[in-house]
């Protein structure tokens, strides 16, 4: 079957963008800070990817921009978030404008432009197998994205780094008594969630399709927003529904490779069907987000 | 917060002198941002300012035109602003917009023939239910789901785009209209009537003030507002005084879907005259900044609707004659309500300089 193969070689590379920022937002909502700005900060990150790479910088600066860009935006969220203590909501809404308005701003001389994407780097033998070897066949940033994912799971669960941020999420009051502060632990998670935003937008905009179009992030990082409650705030699960994802906007592109001939429209909205549809599964489940939550999440910290 | 030896003091009650006074705060603070921005980029601040925030009030024309900008945003944003009272944030007002147009273009697309007075006030209605049933679903998630509506709603918008596109590449394109994603030309009597002589300002503004004067009436002076507010400010309070917070959600997203899909109707009915797919403009996103800048109050919400308005109008002015890009003006909406968060901190703390020594 092409369709399968086809799948599975290209959900890794979908599934990026909304993996990377997934991850970002799902370590800033532990430390218990709800950025809705997650779209406007992808977008910041894939136009300032694409402007750097596209004069001619390479990738890894074209990424380190994107990643210093959707920091700084998530920065201006944190001081107003966190510092002024803006109701977190219109915050991030706010930024988010702001973002995509800045986005539009700077690509407006590169729209419809084009630049090089990444190679491919295959593992030996794996990318040799039948059917699934295409999975083994991926860009250097697919597999620093798995050891991310890797690493921000442990770290989380293994570090007192992890507690700390856990703390800070579960019970602000007792982690400022216990001596850690609060708000620069926040403030920290929050910039972690807007580099990897900017990290993702930049994926989307130079590897994924690398062409810069505004508009062009989709609502993938409201996706990313959706994806940290299906994975009930844990990286493991978290992961299988970024690839999940991943598959789903493939769809598209698989069912025309099939000669299926269902409707454009229906194909491009089919994630956020799924996005509904899974949010309003895992969410009825009470006891499951209890048990997983995050206790103060979205609450603004007053000392 | 300890920056620099000052910190923030809640008040005992928010100030409502300087709650009338941080819109204003904000409006200078990021005229002061953009004024930087864009001279970064190599335009003539004064003279974009001066196309963009004078010209369109110092002419009768220019001013019409942001009036008839006005009446979508203001029609929105007081639907919003009653649902964010009630802390349900339903930023999907864009594809209950969408509905609203979809609905109402059925009429004249479907009956291309249609005469009578009657028309444009069933489009209307048309409009206001399409609204209304786009945000049927992330009320049902919300109040049965337990999904957030936030989410919910923004998911609905982006699959409204893409069923605005099905129809107008598909079964409402306009069968001489030389391939255009656009639908028929609607017939006069499917438009709605001018009321200023001279301008294109039709009967919605009309709609649109007579709206904010029942979201005035519904949330200051009804007991079910009372209800809506309460619920969001003091939910456990409202819980235990018998308020349904399902109640709330209910209302406050069909308030919203009514308001974003009356809005639609007009736009449709009005300046544009038929569907196509410019109407999906961002009025929905849009009216998000109105609401808040607007304080979440009917009143405010006039004045925030006109300022968001003058600048639509004043950015295709600069547009022209200081070629500004049009994303200049997203720029300076978004800047404007990040400045209005941080002014009416005020409204709430008080700053306090920290005596040295006991600096936490």
């Amino acid at each position: 079957m092409i369709g399968l193969s086809f799948v599975l070689s290209g959900m890794l590379a979908a599934a990026m963008p909304f993996l990377l920022a997934a991850l970002g937002e799902l370590v800033a909502e532990r430390a218990g800070v709800l950025n809705l700005g997650i779209e406007g900060m992808m977008a910041l990150g894939a136009v300032t990817g694409f402007v750097i790479i596209f004069h001619g910088f390479g990738h890894a600066t074209g990424f380190l921009g994107a990643g210093l860009a959707g920091a700084a935006l998530s920065l201006l969220f944190a001081w107003l978030a966190l510092s002024l203590r803006a109701n977190q909501v219109a915050a991030g809404l706010a930024i988010g404008i702001f973002g995509q308005g800045l986005s539009a701003l700077f690509g407006k001389s590169y729209e419809s432009m084009t630049v090089a994407g990444l190679p491919k780097l295959q593992l030996p033998l794996l990318a040799d197998l039948p059917v699934v070897g295409g999975m083994f066949t991926q860009d250097i940033v697919v597999w620093l994205g798995i050891a991310a994912t890797l690493a921000i799971w442990a770290v989380l669960r293994m570090t007192k780094l992890g507690l700390i941020i856990r703390a800070v999420g579960e019970n602000p009051t007792a982690a400022r008594a216990l001596g850690y502060p609060v708000i620069a632990v926040r403030y920290c998670a929050v910039m972690f969630g807007g580099l990897m935003a900017g990290l993702a937008g930049a994926y989307a905009a130079t590897v994924y399709t690398p062409l810069w179009a505004d508009g062009m992030i989709a609502g993938r990082g409201w996706i990313a927003l959706a994806l940290v409650v299906f994975g009930t705030w844990m990286v493991g699960r978290l992961f299988f529904g970024a690839i999940l994802f991943g598959a789903v906007s493939l769809a598209q592109l698989a069912a025309q490779a099939n000669g299926v001939n269902l409707n454009s429209q229906l194909l491009a909205s089919l994630p956020y069907i799924v996005t509904i549809v899974v949010l309003g599964l895992i969410s009825s489940n009470k006891k499951l987000l209890k048990r997983n939550g995050v206790a103060s999440l979205g609450v603004p910290f007053d000392p | 917060m300890n920056l620099a030896g000052y910190r923030l003091a809640r008040r005992d009650k928010a100030s409502r002198k300087l709650a009338v006074v941080a819109p204003v705060v904000a409006l200078l603070l990021s005229i002061a941002l953009n004024f930087a921005l864009y001279m970064a980029m190599g335009k003539n601040p004064v003279a974009v300012f001066q196309a963009m925030l004078i010209e369109p009030v110092i002419s009768w024309p220019a001013f019409s035109e942001v009036l008839l900008k006005m009446t979508p945003l203001l029609l929105i944003a007081q639907g919003l602003a009653a649902g964010f009272r009630a802390k349900v944030i339903n930023i999907g007002a864009e594809g209950q917009f969408i509905l609203g147009a979809i609905f109402a273009s059925a009429v004249p697309v479907w009956f291309p023939q249609i005469s009578g007075l009657w028309v444009w006030p069933l489009m209307i209605v048309l409009g206001g239910i399409g609204g209304m049933l786009w945000a049927v679903v992330p009320a049902i998630w919300r109040v049965r789901l337990n999904a957030s509506e936030i989410l919910v709603t923004l998911m609905m918008s982006l699959i409204a785009a893409q069923l605005l596109n099905f129809l107008l590449v598909g079964p409402w394109k306009d069968p001489m209209g030389f391939n255009f994603p656009q639908s028929v030309i609607f017939p006069l009597d499917a438009t709605l009537p001018l009321i200023l002589p001279g301008t294109r300002v039709n009967v919605a503004l009309a709609i649109a003030l007579i709206w904010s004067v029942a979201c005035w009436v519904y949330l200051q002076r009804s007991f079910q507002g009372y209800q809506l507010m309460v619920g969001g400010l003091a939910p456990q309070a409202a819980g235990y005084a018998g308020y349904s917070q399902s109640r709330a959600v209910w209302m406050s997203l069909l308030i919203g879907g009514l308001a974003a899909g009356l809005a639609g109707a007009s736009e449709v009915a009005g300046p544009v005259g038929q569907l196509q797919r410019s109407i999906a403009s961002g009025y929905g996103y849009s009216a998000i900044i109105v609401a808040y800048l607007g304080g979440l109050h009917p009143v405010g919400i006039v004045f925030s609707s006109l300022l968001i308005a003058i600048l639509y109008i004043g950015g295709d002015n600069a547009m022209v004659s200081a070629g500004l890009p049009v994303a200049a003006v997203r720029v300076f909406q978004g800047s404007l309500l990040v400045c209005y968060l941080a002014a009416i901190t005020l409204v709430r703390y008080r700053v306090i300089r920290e005596p040295k020594g006991i600096r936490a």
